[in-house]
């Protein structure tokens, strides 16, 4: 049986398109299309309903030691607002999630996971943890919407002051009123372009939803669906668990070393890792040339032989090329011609630096 | 969502317009392009084709996801919508004047749905 989020009628209200992901009743898109969300959210702004991400606290003296073993990236020295992205590998160093730490106190942190891995995370985190330190599972006490593009800041200035909005691109403002509205203000997103996200309490995220599309109607705002993130990230080219990575697929394989710290001194698949060495593959940008476009699973073929795969593929809306990234061997890189063999069609593709989107500072 | 009364209809959501004289032209329907979402690009057959019903005639790539689409009738093809070629995005904007291909010789096929069964068959499925 398929949740719905504390904004599933509002959803049904707007023309949202129901679909079933990661265990929810959420909207694909609304009466405006794939496209115009997307591009409102590159030219102006976008609201979307992230509710189904899942919220855990873990609190206690041993809180930074223990997330520090559960994730590769070093949260040791994050100040008290600040946010992190990491990685959180399985003992084999493959990705058990990909998760955002937030920092609330020395012993207080908020960890935000995909929904689609909600249960599983909860159940390794559980029983990783040790010594004095308490982990809960907050998820259905939290509403999110994700304020995305660059009229986000505009936006939120006509339901609250300067002051509770964050300066800084992953750091976040907590108790903060947004329209009278109690929320966490986090200046994070999922889209490649500047925006919030907004964390507050499942009663208000209706009223919250209706104060900022009521605000952004003179700025270009609309409601987006889960196709919109998806084609946005893509362009962005943001890494989306179960595509760029799995239970097998290493962060270092996908390209995501940054988060990785290996001179910690010890972290969940640190030794796993170690022993792989260097990954025999990399994560890179398909453009295609010929008409057409790549899907998940298609095989990447270069000089005749297959070199590797696509991981997600689509046509990007505000690019208007059809893109995708791949997992290949090392041998394959930027500039290189190869095929993409798209329903038993061989079409002419070349390998494109990533992201395939940046924004203008 | 919308339903064309002068139209035939398969399942499988293409709409046939008998033209006369063994001519027909054949596109999708509203309800087809509105489950595709945005089109992107749109694959054809080539004119001089003879195709029997169920043959496929190409398919459409939207963002979303790629879709077969069938021949509802037995026939030749005389003409592809070039003009629907170069801007997809108007078989979203207008399913029933976006024709994909004209053909001719054309066998009219009796399991093909008018308006009103087509209109209960969707709101079924």
């Amino acid at each position: 049986m398929d949740l719905k989020t504390p904004l599933y009628d509002t959803h049904v209200r707007y023309g949202g398109k129901i679909v079933p992901f990661a265990g929810y009743l959420l909207p694909v898109q609304y009466h405006t299309g794939i496209v115009a969300e997307h591009m409102a959210v590159r030219t102006a702004a976008g609201l979307f309903d992230v509710s189904h991400m899942g919220e855990v606290k873990i609190t206690g003296k041993d809180a930074l030691k223990n997330i520090n073993m559960l994730v590769t990236n070093d949260c040791t020295g994050m100040y008290d607002g600040q946010v992190r992205y990491s990685p959180m590998c399985n003992e084999n160093g493959g990705v058990v999630d990909d998760l955002l730490v937030y920092r609330n106190g020395e012993d207080d942190y908020l960890i935000v996971v995909n929904a689609a891995n909600h249960d599983k995370d909860v159940a390794w985190m559980k029983s990783k943890i040790s010594g004095d330190v308490k982990l809960s599972d907050i998820s259905a006490e939290v509403a999110q919407l994700a304020l995305q593009g660059p009229e986000s800041k505009e936006i939120l200035l006509k339901l609250t002051d300067e002051e509770s909005i964050p300066v800084k691109y992953y750091s976040f403002k907590a108790g903060q009123k947004v329209g009278g509205i109690e929320c966490i203000v986090s200046k994070t997103g999922y889209t490649g372009e500047d925006g919030f996200e907004l964390y507050t309490a499942p009663e208000n995220a209706a009223e919250l939803w209706e104060k900022l599309i009521e605000a952004g109607s003179g700025l270009g705002l609309i409601p987006c669906g889960l196709g919109a993130r998806d084609t946005l990230r893509l362009e962005a080219s943001m890494p989306l668990y179960g595509h760029e990575m799995n239970d097998v697929i290493t962060p270092l394989e996908t390209g995501l070393g940054f988060f990785v710290k290996m001179g910690k001194e010890d972290f969940i698949g640190k030794n796993a890792l170690l022993a792989k060495g260097e990954p025999s593959v990399h994560r890179v940008g398909i453009e295609l040339i010929d008409r057409g476009i790549a899907r998940d699973g298609d095989k990447v073929i270069k000089s005749g032989s297959e070199a590797g795969y696509i991981t997600s593929g689509t046509m990007c809306p505000y690019l208007k090329k059809a893109v995708g990234m791949a997992l290949v061997g090392k041998d394959v890189n930027a500039g290189d011609e190869v095929t993409v063999e798209v329903r038993g069609k061989q079409l002419v593709a070349k390998v494109v630096p990533l992201p395939f989107y940046k924004r203008s500072k | 969502m919308s339903v064309q009364k002068d139209l035939f209809y398969a399942e499988t959501h293409e709409w046939v317009k008998y033209l006369g004289g063994g001519r027909a032209l054949v596109g999708v329907s509203d309800h087809a392009q509105e489950e595709m979402g945005d089109v992107a690009y749109i694959n054809l057959c080539e004119a001089g084709e003879i195709l029997t019903a169920g043959d496929s005639l190409g398919d459409i790539e939207s963002i979303k996801a790629v879709s077969d689409i069938y021949c509802p009738v037995d026939g030749t093809v005389s003409k592809v919508n070039n003009e629907l070629l170069d801007d997809p995005s108007l078989l979203n904007s207008d399913p029933y004047g976006s024709w994909l291909v004209e053909l001719e010789n054309v066998t009219e096929n009796s399991e093909l749905m008018d308006s009103g069964v087509y209109e209960a068959f969707i709101s079924e499925n």
